[in-house]
């Protein structure tokens, strides 16, 4: 536990982060995305890309089913609301720790396939997992309806500790604070910055060299004495609980829990944020997460008057045409939007938003600030 | 005192007799060449001492314990080390953090969760590691990334990794294999340092010039067998080498 503090350009960039997080209210305001509840979004997927990173940016290994401990994770907080407490802290205790036992079994499992034969596997899982939550595992999950908190629950904590929360349902509260609206955002921020610190640190150890050279070839590093299974189940097992306590803060932010959660579809959502802002960055699935959630909130809030408005400088006929073809990317039809959006940054940019943004810095670089590096930087630092 | 034992081990692929009967014995300290024609069961009979074969059939005993039916980590582990013909590894990583990671492998053990504390804490590792690239020549490109590299440099790198570990046993198969004169040159030099600290060296190879430089004592492979085995200067002349290598043209 030596040494805490990370190297000074990671330092810089933990720094930098933490501060957009917490002033993330003001910075996406004039985006329109500086309310409560799409900011706590952000946190939570942020937290779960971050941790489905650390499995397929570092490993390789492509998991199609990460979904599954998304909703255990949910589910686990529910619970802990219902029996112990309305406090978040134990919840997203639990959850991650169920989460990473989830994944523990499944990775064990899943693992002994590589390439396409672990995705279907952990795939295969997931459906698994929904379709039980839908129908035998009903007393546990309410099937349908969802899992939710009623009066009638114990609460066992906040009873000894003399919390009555009368007759109506209450929400998650830290010490009294409660979990909805800024102070919800702010707890997810803060944990989706410890979160961030953890991957560094993970990505800067002789663990994540391992799971790096893991990714670049498995067999020969067999060769080389290293015992590659447990490494890459370390790595799904981590996941699995970053991806639980996501499901944590969802049910924190707002306490019920639902197998719509573990669908297959939520598992490609994390798939495309990561490759979106960028395979194996540290910032990129973060930066991915939050687009796909804006552009999910941006059009699909759109509608048709909307539009109308949008277009009324055409004439009339070209107003109602104009209207006609871009009413199928908004509103319900966003997913065509995100598609297209897909399709144009894998093709011109493979390496995601982030490679984006380091073309833009060299550009920029070479354009204004080349000849002062040059004499500044005789020769590049080897390694790092 | 034979550091590498192998008694009558057989392997079949379907109707082929890859090998029939292998029996060798690996002087502790010495280089070990084996040669024959292509398709004789060279690769296969090194394939089955770092444990991706398992012969049908025979021992391998590596200073009295089995290498059958274990690990290729363990294997590694405990001593044995293997250079591959094709020296593709970590390409997307640095020349350094390729060395590194035998090395981790070496002090850690083959699983370690280490997580915590940056890469960059690792001096004396990094140092080790740097030595070693040292010793083979390419210090001074520590930092590219590894699939940039040319091929000689490729399998040079490939020894740096393994010298790193410190072997008990080195099994090379074609070290030189695609490399101009002066680096082959190069390499025979590297070996011959090698084999005075005393590392045992098993060398699959097809070019003689390397051979007959590096070999204390060379065995020669045909369809599956040992045929010859002998010290290289009375290897030359062997009428049955000759034979089998050339249907009888002479070396």
């Amino acid at each position: 536990m030596k040494n805490l503090i990370p190297e000074r350009n990671d330092l810089l960039l933990l720094i930098v982060f933490a501060a957009a997080v917490m002033a993330g209210p003001f910075l996406l305001a004039p985006l329109g995305a500086g309310y409560p509840d799409l900011l706590q979004k952000f946190a939570i997927f942020g937290i779960f890309a971050i941790g489905f990173n650390i499995l397929f940016g570092l490993t390789g290994y492509l998991s199609f089913g990460h979904a599954a401990f998304l909703g255990v994770g949910s589910y686990t907080a529910v619970w802990t609301f219902k029996l112990l407490s309305m406090n978040p802290i134990p919840a997203v205790i639990f959850a991650t720790l169920l989460g990473g036992l989830f994944a523990l079994a499944i990775g064990y499992i899943s693992l002994r396939r590589t390439g396409i034969y672990f995705s279907i596997l952990t795939l295969a899982f997931a459906q698994m997992s929904y379709n039980l939550a839908y129908s035998v595992l009903t007393p546990i999950t309410n099937g349908e309806t969802g899992l939710q908190l009623t009066q009638a629950d114990p609460r066992v904590l906040d009873v000894a500790f003399g919390r009555d929360y009368g007759a109506v349902l209450p929400p998650s509260d830290l010490f009294g604070i409660t979990m909805t609206g800024y102070p919800g955002f702010y707890f997810c921020g803060v944990v989706l910055i410890i979160c961030f610190y953890i991957a560094m640190r993970i990505f800067r150890s002789p663990f994540g060299m391992m799971l790096r050279a893991l990714k670049s070839n498995q067999n020969r590093l067999n060769y080389t004495g290293v015992h590659t299974r447990p490494y890459a189940l370390t790595a799904f097992v981590i996941s699995g609980m970053y991806a639980g306590l996501a499901g944590g803060l969802m049910a924190v932010t707002d306490p019920l829990a639902g197998a719509e959660r573990m669908q297959w579809t939520a598992s490609g959502e994390v798939v495309l944020m990561t490759i979106l802002g960028g395979t194996g960055t540290l910032l990129g699935p973060v930066i991915g997460a939050g687009a796909i959630k804006y552009f999910e909130n941006i059009f699909s809030a759109f509608n048709e008057g909307m539009l109308m408005q949008t277009f009324s400088f055409l004439p009339e006929g070209l107003q109602h045409f104009a209207v006609a073809i871009s009413s199928k990317f908004v509103g319900e039809g966003w997913h065509l939007t995100l598609g297209a959006l897909f399709m144009l940054i894998v093709i011109f940019l493979p390496g995601g938003l982030m490679e984006g943004v380091e073309r833009i810095k060299r550009f920029v670089l070479r354009r204004f600030g080349g000849e002062r590096r040059k004499s500044q930087q005789p020769a590049p630092t080897p390694a790092e | 005192m034979s550091i590498l034992s192998v008694q009558n081990v057989n392997k079949r692929f379907g109707g082929l007799n890859a090998l029939s009967e292998v029996n060798l014995e690996i002087e502790e300290g010495s280089v070990h060449a084996i040669i024959g024609p292509n398709g004789a069961g060279k690769s296969t009979l090194l394939n089955c001492f770092v444990g991706r074969l398992v012969p049908d059939s025979g021992t391998v005993m590596f200073n009295g314990q089995s290498l059958l039916g274990i690990k290729p980590h363990e294997i590694n582990q405990i001593g044995v080390s293997r250079v591959f013909q094709t020296p593709e590894i970590f390409g997307e990583l640095t020349l350094l953090e390729n060395v590194m990671i035998p090395a981790f492998a070496k002090r850690d053990g083959a699983f370690k969760m280490h997580a915590w504390s940056p890469v960059a804490d690792e001096g004396s590792l990094r140092e080790k590691a740097l030595e070693m690239l040292g010793e083979v020549g390419l210090a001074a490109k520590s930092g590219e990334i590894a699939d940039q590299l040319s091929r000689g440099d490729k399998r040079r790198r490939v020894l740096a990794m393994c010298l790193v570990q410190d072997p008990k046993l080195l099994l090379l198969d074609e070290p030189t294999a695609g490399m101009a004169r002066a680096d082959t040159n190069n390499t025979i030099d590297l070996l011959k340092r090698i084999a005075t600290k005393g590392i045992t060296m098993v060398v699959i190879e097809h070019d003689m010039h390397v051979v007959f430089s590096l070999a204390d004592k060379i065995s020669v492979l045909a369809q599956g067998t040992v045929i010859v085995e002998d010290m290289p200067e009375k290897i030359k002349g062997n009428p049955k080498v000759q034979e089998a290598y050339l249907g009888g043209a002479h070396l």
